[in-house]
């Protein structure tokens, strides 16, 4: 901590180091680009319903086109990609604690369904 | 103790330790995010933001697999017939498209709030609201749909598990709530752009914070559909 007033350490983060300041600024195309990937994901999770897939196939591919669509989103339509590690990690790990009460929560609907199913046989 | 403090003055770089120490980092000149507290404080209010959002959608995983009934199959719920098909799912796909596009059309209206074209960025934004209020349009449409003719009520339905009303009006309701707002938001923003608000400044930056609301009003809508409309 002692070091940090001597340097604002550029070009430490990934991309331009002076993003924070004046703006970000990117070319449209790139915005064109994920748009366009967007499009091809939300067509290929629509595509999951309408062929018809089940079971654990069709649960895995809903995830890992949700989590594409999210990761694009967040990473360049909101410039995480270019944001520094601080203001990243202070965004993003908080949320994971959400997988503990998903664990718990899921446990605990797990017994009440079992329960009911001992009381309404 | 002022002992202490009076030779920490003195000795510069020197950091004060214990509770002292804890409340010299949180306090003064600290300053962790190198943005703007107005996109910092965006930031903040949308992660608490994704924790309601969440609480709602763990309490509808909750619900549904807790249920012994079975669960009203969303795929024929929300499908349309066109023509004399059964289309799964159609108007929600549309929904979905709709809100992507507008997504899109942001992203390029905060490109030319930042290049200062403010015509340009006006304009990307009021399609950007109109966008938005497709959507709501269409979920209006939806709800009517699903209220009048297949007769589902918060507290139960006829095709199943009465849990599916409740956390179909309670998610879905409160993310169109969040649409709607979100376009007043962009009205608001993209009329003072048009009038040459920020001229003055120079500062643009208030089109990219409005942007990253719209963004996250898109990146729920994409676990809403994933979770609610394809599980």
């Amino acid at each position: 901590m002692a070091s940090t007033p001597t340097s604002a350490t550029p070009g430490a983060a990934h991309g331009p180091d002076d993003a924070a300041h004046t703006g970000q600024q990117h070319p449209i195309s790139l915005y064109l680009k994920i748009w366009l990937l967007l499009f091809v994901l939300s067509t290929l999770s629509y595509m999951v319903d309408y062929v018809g897939f089940t079971g654990y196939l069709r649960w895995t591919l809903i995830l890992l086109l949700m989590v594409m669509k999210a990761g694009l989103i967040v990473a360049v339509f909101m410039h995480m990609a270019w944001e520094r590690m601080a203001l990243i990690c202070a965004i993003l790990v908080p949320p994971l604690c959400l997988l503990i009460l998903v664990g718990l929560m899921a446990e605990e609907a797990n017994y009440t369904f079992l329960t009911r199913g001992i009381f309404f046989h | 103790m002022s002992s202490n403090v009076s030779s920490e003055s003195v000795t510069p770089g020197a950091v004060a330790s214990g509770l002292r120490g804890l409340v010299a980092d949180w306090s003064s000149d600290q300053r962790a995010f190198k943005v703007s507290w107005g996109k910092a404080m965006m930031w903040i209010f949308l992660l608490s933001d994704t924790f309601v959002f969440s609480c709602f959608l763990t309490g509808y995983m909750t619900v549904r697999m807790a249920t012994t009934v079975p669960w009203p199959n969303p795929s024929e719920v929300f499908g349309l017939r066109i023509g004399g098909h059964d289309v799964p799912l159609l108007l929600i796909a549309i929904m979905t498209f709709v809100l992507i596009t507008s997504s899109g059309t942001m992203a390029m209206a905060v490109n030319f709030a930042y290049r200062r074209q403010r015509r340009q960025c006006a304009l990307l934004m009021l399609a950007t609201a109109l966008l938005g209020a497709t959507f709501v349009s269409m979920q209006a449409f939806e709800w009517t749909k699903l209220i009048v003719q297949e007769g589902v009520r918060p507290w139960g339905n006829p095709m199943g598990a009465a849990q599916f009303g409740s956390t179909f009006f309670m998610i879905t309701g409160f993310h169109g709530f969040h649409v709607t707002c979100g376009v007043i938001y962009l009205l608001i923003v993209a009329t003072k752009v048009l009038r040459g608000r920020y001229e003055v400044s120079g500062n643009y930056q208030i089109v990219e914070i409005a942007g990253l609301y719209w963004h996250f009003v898109d990146l729920v809508w994409v676990f809403i559909f994933a979770l609610f409309y394809l599980w």
